[in-house]
């Protein structure tokens, strides 16, 4: 029998005091591209977060094709949490792709790509070199292979943590904000990359503020709110949706 | 002045010594230091306080007084050394904690982004610290600690009021032959002067290498 490859059930998670996510729910299922909107603070973020496990969740289950990520056992009294190598070996399956790039400043973008490859994948020189040069010539930087981050746009710095994160062939890819921090005019550029990848049948999770994008390439828009998931729908759906405070968003927005 | 000259050799013989000190010193503490600041970093509560606390304690005393106290206090313990072991075993409790220090600077000063990466792409913690966190952080480590480098060599001279017959403690000896203290100090100044002029060079070349690095 076929299970959506994501499947995050009533999800908790609190910083101190604050409350950040308030019992999300939500399948996603192979190929499927979706796309999470609302205001700072709605918990967006940190739900994208939590399926990598980047952030530790409180409470609820995050199981991606079927098994638990953050926790050895499904009883939420008596779990324990995974151990730091069972959860590399399993964040090695999930690409995330940072507002703020990350990349490894004294690596260049072609040992950038590689890195995953020899030390995760266990590939051989030759072959990981080949992927990462494979991979950047997709995200158009067939002429930077041998630059260091610092010596990059932001833009072309953003296709190389996108082809760092796909070179490692995960089963779906995480993309924080990931034009938030970039120049107007060198939006255009990563967004085509991850259109491209949209064509490929990737699975993707988008957190964005780009609406327009979110509209053109998703499945499903989630409209999230107040750490609760307020409506989720296609992207026709969202737009004509009368949900007030979804419209109170998109109108600020707008502005 | 040709008694100077003539003592040379002895001199010599001295300097030996206060390099034989000073590379003991600093290969133990590099490697404790590394691996204490490393644990003060990263290790569990329990290792990060205790690390702590010694690292305070060392740090908040003098070094002459660790120096008398491990060659003379910890017979009373039963622990009896020679001069040139307590000389290297002080000097170097003294330099781990500064070491420890120097390495936890220069891992916090790496963006945490730089370990979420690592994590993101599925590198467990070891190889974290290998390929990303030591790498970025070295550039930070090295010109801090060649300065430590440096003052070991320079604070090595403390060594010879146990009776290790290390640089400063062979121009001592020859200038109560001679009685002639001037032309030995002036040979003495200039061969301390060398040692911690090489090493600063080297610093300085070290920190252009590692320029090309930003974040």
């Amino acid at each position: 029998m076929s299970h959506p490859l994501i499947q995050i059930k009533n999800l908790y998670k609190s910083f101190g005091d604050t409350e950040v996510l308030k019992g999300v729910s939500i399948d996603i299922n192979r190929g499927e591209v979706v796309s999470i909107i609302g205001p700072s603070g709605s918990g967006k973020t940190t739900l994208l977060r939590c399926i990598n496990v980047l952030t530790k969740y409180d409470k609820g289950s995050i199981k991606i094709d079927n098994v638990e990520i953050g926790y050895t056992n499904d009883d939420e009294d008596y779990r324990k949490e995974r151990s730091e190598n069972q959860l590399s070996e399993f964040r090695a399956e999930l690409g995330m792709v940072f507002q703020l790039f990350y990349l490894f400043p004294h690596l260049t973008s072609l040992e950038n790509v590689m890195l995953g490859l020899r030390k995760v994948r266990k590939l051989s020189k030759v072959k990981a070199v080949d992927q990462a040069k494979y991979w950047l010539q997709r995200v158009g930087l067939t002429d930077k292979i041998n630059s260091l981050p610092s010596e990059m746009s932001g833009g072309q710095q953003q296709r190389v943590g996108i082809a760092r994160a796909v070179a490692m062939d995960p089963k779906v890819l995480l993309l924080d904000e990931i034009t938030s921090a970039l120049d107007p005019e060198l939006v255009g550029e990563v967004l085509e990359v991850v259109q491209k990848l949209v064509e490929d049948g990737m699975t993707m999770i988008i957190v964005t503020h780009e609406m327009s994008f979110a509209s053109d390439v998703s499945n499903r828009i989630v409209f999230m709110d107040q750490g609760k998931i307020e409506i989720d729908g296609s992207p026709s759906e969202i737009f004509d949706s009368k949900n007030e405070r979804l419209n109170t968003f998109l109108a600020r927005i707008k502005k | 002045m040709e008694a100077a000259l003539s003592s040379l050799p002895y001199l010599m013989d001295g300097l030996l010594v206060t390099l034989q000190v000073t590379l003991l010193v600093v290969v133990f503490a590099t490697i404790i230091g590394v691996i204490l600041g490393v644990g003060i970093s990263y290790g569990p509560l329990w290792l990060r306080i205790l690390v702590r606390i010694f690292s305070d304690f060392i740090r908040g005393i003098p070094v002459l007084v660790l120096i008398f106290f491990v060659y003379y206090g910890l017979p009373a313990i039963g622990i009896n050394m020679e001069t040139f072991t307590a000389a290297v075993v002080a000097l170097s409790i003294f330099k781990i904690s500064h070491v420890i220090e120097n390495t936890r600077g220069a891992i916090q000063s790496i963006h945490h982004g730089q370990m979420e990466a690592g994590q993101a792409i599925g590198l467990n913690f070891h190889e974290r610290l290998i390929y990303i966190i030591f790498p970025l952080a070295l550039r930070r480590f090295l010109p801090p600690w060649i300065n430590s480098v440096a003052d070991t060599a320079k604070g090595s001279a403390l060594v010879s009021l146990i009776g290790v017959v290390d640089l400063m403690l062979a121009m001592q000896k020859v200038i109560g032959r001679t009685y002639d203290a001037m032309p030995v100090y002036i040979v003495g100044l200039i061969i301390y002067f060398i040692i911690n002029y090489c090493l600063s060079l080297s610093s300085r070349k070290l920190e252009a290498k590692y320029a090309y690095i930003k974040e």
